[in-house]
């Protein structure tokens, strides 16, 4: 219980978005557009446009622009409506709690510990690398093993060089745009090792990333030493079997002193759970409804913290639904009918929204999204509900790196008479 | 000759068949919009790219992005670098400001991506 000196303290906000990148930005911005007035962003960073600020490279912007920017452009589009806005956003002010209540603790230097009290809060907090702790890899704990994305930082936003012979573990899409940017900036990168026989990343990040550079994309393969007394000297990889396991005898020897680990993006959820509210196992993300609330009322989720995207225009525009469903929850508008529950089924992992309500009066189109849990050529997603195909949709190619994305039709969701509905691909 | 490429114009990647004959593209296949097609003539006649680079800004603990404006010829790429990393820039460089008009010789304007005040 906060004592009557504290309650007195207490900001009321109609809508608190919580982290001010692309997802955190869209939302504000799809919320005061909505009619919210008393509205607040809260950024962790000093500066607004999360993870953009460090993506110097073109390929943004495609979807929602029709063009072609760099990570800072597109930011800075975002910025520029924000403040058209006047939308308030406290930069250099981390959250450090949330309640199922909506009570929500930050702090900055500025104004030190700050309480709110929140209608509606948007969870936009992103995501992060997983560490190299989390992989268990051995060998020494010599220096020169970074994450991609704090080399792309050191490298694009405070201008140091991380090495100068560098392998890369793991073809995610940051691991593949470091590869260009490294050899870019004068490094020699040597190879980009890839334990899955696939790669995580976009087709064009391995096109324009390692082919251009002649970088050869060692696919099932891993490293299975670090070598180095102070600073990284060498490592040693291996091919690996169908279990990912090492196979002796395949063993190959790189001179170098930097790896940069690409080994996926976890969404940074610690809020999240505070707040009671449901995650799934499959997107580590929060289990939401096609309006983007969470299981818990008024709380709402979007961008990299509700499951990893590989395009910010994807983003923004899940973002935007967000913002413009929590405008309507604090404005009263409720929605009545009745949820099923969106399943995975063969070859989908993570589908979004996991509840899908079946509105009494109009219906709307849903986007679904879910990541193919391998690769599939010329295979068919089918929607089915209750035995009953509700919809089919065929695609050249699903494959792990890239999030699959369909509409479902008002005339396919008033189709739906069972609990649930299972995605599933078929080859 | 047939030559397989990925389409790099959007992340959807659709994979292209491509027929050139006597230097010129004769067929396209594979292409799930307009811009596969242009890119399949492109890529395999004149490749070109965009260019993108962090560059030092004197008296200032952050570099500013830059870009071309264009995508440049493929084949220009290190030169480009090159001339980008001796460039001394001084601050204040504002987006879309022209940090490098005409880098080499392809008529082509490095612009600044971010503001560095």
């Amino acid at each position: 219980m906060l004592s009557n000196e504290l309650k007195q303290q207490v900001q009321y906000v109609d809508v608190l978005v919580i982290g001010a990148g692309p997802a955190g930005m869209a939302a504000a911005i799809a919320a005061r557009e909505a009619g919210v007035e008393n509205l607040l962003v809260l950024e962790r960073e000093e500066h607004m446009g999360g993870i953009l600020r460090q993506c110097i490279h073109n390929g943004f912007g495609l979807h929602r622009f029709k063009e072609e920017l760099t990570g800072p452009e597109y930011a800075q589009r975002d910025i520029d409506k924000v403040q058209e806005l006047g939308i308030e956003v406290r930069c250099g002010t981390t959250v450090l709690s949330v309640d199922e209540h909506r009570f929500v603790t930050a702090i900055s230097k500025e104004k030190g510990v700050q309480l709110f009290e929140a209608g509606a809060v948007v969870l936009a907090m992103g995501c992060r690398e997983r560490p190299r702790g989390a992989l268990g890899t051995p060998g020494s704990r010599c220096a020169g093993v970074y994450s991609a994305g704090t080399a792309q930082k050191f490298v694009n936003l405070e201008g140091y060089m991380p090495g100068k012979r560098v392998v890369i573990l793991g073809s995610g899409d940051i691991g593949l745009i470091m590869a260009r940017r490294m050899t870019l900036q004068g490094a020699k990168v040597l190879a980009c090792v890839e334990i899955m026989p696939y790669s995580g990343g976009l087709n064009r990040n391995i096109v324009q990333c390692l082919e251009d550079y002649d970088i050869p994309l060692l696919l099932s393969h891993t490293v299975v030493d670090i070598e180095g007394k102070d600073r990284l000297s060498g490592i040693t990889i291996a091919e690996v079997d169908e279990k990912r396991n090492p196979i002796p005898g395949t063993e190959q020897h790189f001179d170098c002193d930097t790896l940069l680990l690409s080994v996926g993006l976890i969404p940074e959820n610690e809020l999240t759970q505070q707040a009671g509210v449901e995650l799934s196992p499959a997107t580590q993300g929060a289990v939401v409804d096609d309006n983007l609330q969470t299981s818990k009322e008024g709380i709402f989720a979007c961008g990299n913290v509700l499951h990893v995207h590989d395009l910010v225009d994807f983003v923004s525009a899940e973002s935007f639904r967000a913002g413009k469903a929590a405008a309507a929850y604090v404005q009263g508008k409720k929605r009545q009918g009745r949820f099923v529950e969106m399943k995975d089924g063969n070859g989908v992992r993570g589908v979004v929204p996991q509840r899908l309500m079946i509105p009494e009066g109009e219906t709307e189109p849903v986007q679904v999204m879910f990541r193919p849990a391998a690769v599939y050529e010329n295979a068919t997603v089918v929607l089915t509900a209750g035995g009953k195909e509700i919809m089919r949709q065929r695609k050249r190619i699903f494959t792990p790196g890239e999030m699959a994305e369909l509409t479902l039709k008002p005339e396919a969701i008033r189709q739906i008479e069972s609990d649930t509905v299972t995605v599933d691909i078929l080859a | 000759m047939e030559r397989q490429i990925t389409c790099i114009n959007c992340p959807v990647g659709c994979r292209l068949q491509v027929t050139i004959e006597n230097g010129q593209v004769t067929r396209v296949e594979g292409h799930g919009c307009k811009r596969g097609e242009t890119y399949a003539h492109q890529e395999c006649i004149a490749p070109a790219r965009m260019v993108t680079a962090a560059v030092p800004v004197a008296d200032r603990n952050i570099p500013v992005s830059v870009k071309t404006r264009t995508p440049i010829p493929k084949e220009k790429i290190f030169a480009c670098m090159k001339q980008l990393a001796v460039l001394s820039l001084k601050a204040p460089v504002y987006m879309g400001d022209v940090v490098l008009s005409d880098v080499c010789d392809t008529g082509v304007d490095v612009i600044a991506t971010k503001t560095v005040e």
